[in-house]
């Protein structure tokens, strides 16, 4: 019998012939046993068009084993019946894939658009509402006091508590993905390390994987070495900013400014070596664009040593006052079974007591072979997904101090840039890497001159803005800024 | 010196005092987040700004939307006449006047609260709703304060109830004034929407519970606000200051630096407060606001108990 195809290896790619097309019915029986009985988890869902027909394709992968299966149908009368009430993380993919292509999921119980709603054909364009006198709606945003993006919230409240909230996004959409089609260019990966700015190293990697995937590119040792330690700086600079944002949220002075200065400071450790504080450049197709040598991974080295002391005890000071526990305890829960459901992902998932990490379930680059220490948190709260941040910065701190260890035994070896950007005609790639808000997967299919035709981004965000709106369920409005600070999601990873 | 003089001056030094009061708290916080923090002067300087900026006025606003910020600087103003500064007394005061002080403040807010809701903003209006609900639970902390002072002090105007207590007050009734002055530092802290009840510096207007009500002033209104929430800070800071200093020298000028020396002294306590402890849950804020009811209330049990 046809079955999906499976990969063991992240990155991947593979003739698109290879990979079996089958009918919708036995495509969506199949992705419904992997998700619900085999632990496989929904990693992307989009839509591509080749040789004149529609084709909707999936990538499943299993946490625990490694596993990646590929699955792909054609669509028939530009419709097919959605899956979504039987299978509910792929509601948002559902809505994208209309919104994107036209193809209509039937009796999708929620068809609104995702993105661009002025230009869409969709049928459902009302914020869902709660009937009732003393309801009454708030609407935030898309601009908003602080200096943030833009996106739209909408709270059905009873009082002060949250009956429902829905999340309108798509104000940043520039078309990123149509973007990057057609022939490879030096571009692209400028437009990829600005999908989303706190994640470039994450983006970029995943980008730079997927071309070398079908070049055949190998990287060295060394040049996978410096992309794990500027991709664990981009954790613990993000991590301690947002801690730094939390205490801001609850008026707690100290940790607010002390962190704010420090992950300046770690940022600046990634200008040492890229020249730009979010390490923009620093990641290119066959490698690393920039060296670090002996003297600059002893700078770095001891610079790591001087910070960590400094960014652990304004930590602490968060976490020992019991006004801030206060707080963070019990505030925006999200249960493991909405975890498994949803498909939520990366630090989400962690405070919800579910692995879900690339480095570990799909490891790449110098992630291979090692043995990764992880921090999990059972009670889903703001708590929860501050204390994983935390732990995470204790942990990228010893790794980065162990990579940089690594890379002075090397440190002689010359990096090389090999660029061979003539992609092999009717392929399939796929790649991930772990950023710092949960695993970014990116997916190549060329066409028959080599040309990209369908460039699919799925970054961490697309999975949790759903997990916000449903923490938020008779919550207390007011704690909606904490809990969203608490997730703290991207609006142009979103948007793309 | 005379009278009128002695008077203008007394306002003039209360007007600059909260000024620098506001001040003093930026740089207490500054002190405690490793900065250097804003210009002591900051809000003078924001007021002058404002005043020469334009007002945007939303189209449902009607003449209420004016009368909160001018009575947010004159309510303060007609307050302080009833207290005494320094060894100068009250100019205005009589028997049970602090029933008026009271009410005066409640004035205030339900113009505050209704210029907001003139506004027609679903925030606004929250804010509004958040702010009466803790009113509620301030107005009788205060009261109770008010009414074991009065007991104290055999009087029930305020020139006695914060004049002077002496050090046989402070030797009697030491514990009940202790109360006291706790409990009026919780409700300087819950009327002035400082950290932990309301955060002043805050942009996340879900959160907000004053600020929300005030977003929609601009220009010289809002500088009325600002001078207005010094000037009540100041107010509070000052009525416990009066409690702390249990003597006068009746020297003009010594009782003067004395009072506002301690009223800066009560003011760095609140920008302690706000460096230190975190902003509790709105749904919190009444817990602790009744928990402060009550103690108080223990406060008049003790001082009936003893005069029995």
């Amino acid at each position: 019998m046809e079955d999906f195809k499976p990969f063991f290896t992240n990155p991947f790619a593979s003739p698109i012939d290879a990979i079996p097309l089958l009918s919708e019915d036995l495509f969506w029986d199949k992705v419904i046993l992997a998700v619900n009985e085999e632990q496989f988890r929904v990693l992307s869902l989009f839509s591509a068009s080749l040789k004149q027909t529609w084709q909707i394709w999936i990538v499943l992968g299993n946490d625990a084993t490694g596993l990646i299966k590929v699955g792909r149908f054609r669509v028939v009368d530009n419709a097919y019946t959605s899956r979504t009430e039987l299978l509910s993380c792929i509601h948002l993919f559902e809505r994208e894939i209309y919104e994107q292509s036209g193809i209509l999921p039937r009796n999708h119980p929620w068809l609104k658009p995702v993105r661009s709603p002025h230009q869409s054909a969709c049928s459902q364009m009302d914020f869902y509402s709660i009937e009732g006198e003393d309801i009454h709606e708030v609407a935030v945003g898309p601009v908003h006091a602080g200096i943030i993006e833009p996106g739209h919230f909408r709270f059905q409240c009873y009082g002060e508590k949250v009956g429902h909230l829905e999340i309108s996004l798509g104000y940043q959409h520039r078309g990123v993905e149509k973007a990057l089609l057609g022939m490879p260019k030096a571009n692209h990966l400028k437009q990829v390390e600005a999908l989303c700015g706190d994640s470039t190293t994450a983006h970029s990697t995943c980008y730079a994987q997927n071309m070398e995937a079908l070049t055949g590119i190998k990287i060295s040792e060394k040049e996978a070495l410096i992309r794990a330690i500027l991709l664990e700086l981009e954790r613990i600079a993000n991590h301690v900013g947002d801690i730094g944002a939390l205490s801001g949220d609850v008026a707690f002075l100290t940790t607010a400014s002390y962190c704010g200065k420090l992950r300046g400071n770690i940022l600046n450790l990634t200008a040492q070596i890229t020249g730009n504080r979010f390490g923009r450049g620093g990641i290119c197709i066959g490698g690393t664009r920039y060296d670090i040598d002996y003297a600059l991974a002893q700078t770095l080295k001891t610079q790591l040593k001087a910070l960590q002391p400094k960014i652990m005890g304004a930590i602490e000071l968060f976490f020992r006052s019991p006004s801030v526990l206060d707080r963070l305890e019990k505030t925006g829960i999200i249960p493991q079974e909405w975890v498994m459901a949803y498909g939520f992902t990366g630090l989400v998932a962690k405070a919800s007591n579910c692995l879900r990490d690339v480095r570990t379930s799909y490891p790449y680059g110098s992630y291979i072979d090692r043995d990764l220490k992880t921090s999990l948190e059972k009670s889903g709260d703001v708590f929860a997904r501050a204390k994983v941040r935390k732990e995470e910065i204790l942990i990228c701190f010893e790794l980065v101090q162990t990579l940089l260890k690594e890379l002075e035994m090397i440190a002689h070896v010359q990096i090389q840039k090999q660029q061979n950007t003539a992609l092999p005609a009717e392929y399939f790639s796929f790649s991930m890497s772990e950023g710092w808000r949960g695993g970014v997967a990116h997916t190549i299919i060329t066409d028959d001159k080599g040309d990209i035709q369908r460039y699919k981004v799925v970054d961490p965000s697309f999975f949790n803005w759903t997990a916000l709106s449903l923490a938020m369920r008779d919550g207390q409005i007011s704690d909606f800024p904490l809990c969203n600070k608490s997730f703290n999601l991207s609006y142009c990873g979103f948007d793309l | 010196m005379n009278i009128f003089w002695q008077y203008a001056l007394i306002f003039a030094v209360f007007i600059a005092l909260s000024l620098l009061n506001m001040g003093i708290i930026t740089k207490v916080k500054a002190f405690f987040g490793g900065r250097k923090g804003a210009p002591v002067l900051q809000k003078l300087y924001d007021i002058i700004k404002l005043w020469q900026k334009d007002i945007t006025l939303s189209t449902t606003t009607s003449w209420i939307f004016f009368a909160g910020p001018f009575l947010s600087v004159l309510v303060p103003l007609i307050a302080f006449a009833m207290v005494p500064f320094g060894s100068v007394h009250a100019l205005i005061s009589f028997e049970g006047d602090f029933i008026l002080f009271l009410y005066l403040f409640a004035l205030l807010r339900f113009f505050t609260v209704a210029s907001a809701l003139d506004t027609g903003s679903s925030f606004e209006g929250m804010g509004g709703a958040r702010e009466i609900t803790f009113s509620v639970l301030i107005e009788p902390i205060l009261f109770v304060c008010f009414i074991i002072l009065a007991k104290i002090s055999n009087s029930l105007a305020l020139e006695n109830l914060f004049g002077i207590h002496s050090f046989t007050s402070w030797t009697h009734d030491s514990t009940v004034l202790t109360i006291v002055v706790f409990s009026l530092f919780v409700v300087m802290l819950a009327e002035n929407s400082r950290v932990p009840f309301d955060d002043p510096n805050t942009h996340l207007e879900l959160t907000m519970v004053h600020e929300v009500m005030v977003l929609d002033h601009s220009g010289p209104l809002l500088g009325l606000i600002t001078l207005g929430s010094a000037l009540k800070l100041t107010l509070f800071a000052l009525l416990i200051s009066h409690l702390l200093l249990p003597l006068h020298t009746d020297i003009f000028w010594l009782d003067l630096v004395l009072s506002a020396f301690v009223s800066m002294g009560v003011v760095a306590c609140v920008g302690i407060c706000e460096s230190l402890i975190a902003r509790l849950r709105i749904v919190a804020i009444k817990n602790i606001l009744l928990g402060t009811f009550v103690i108080a209330l223990f406060g008049i049990i003790m001082i009936t108990r003893q005069s029995l």
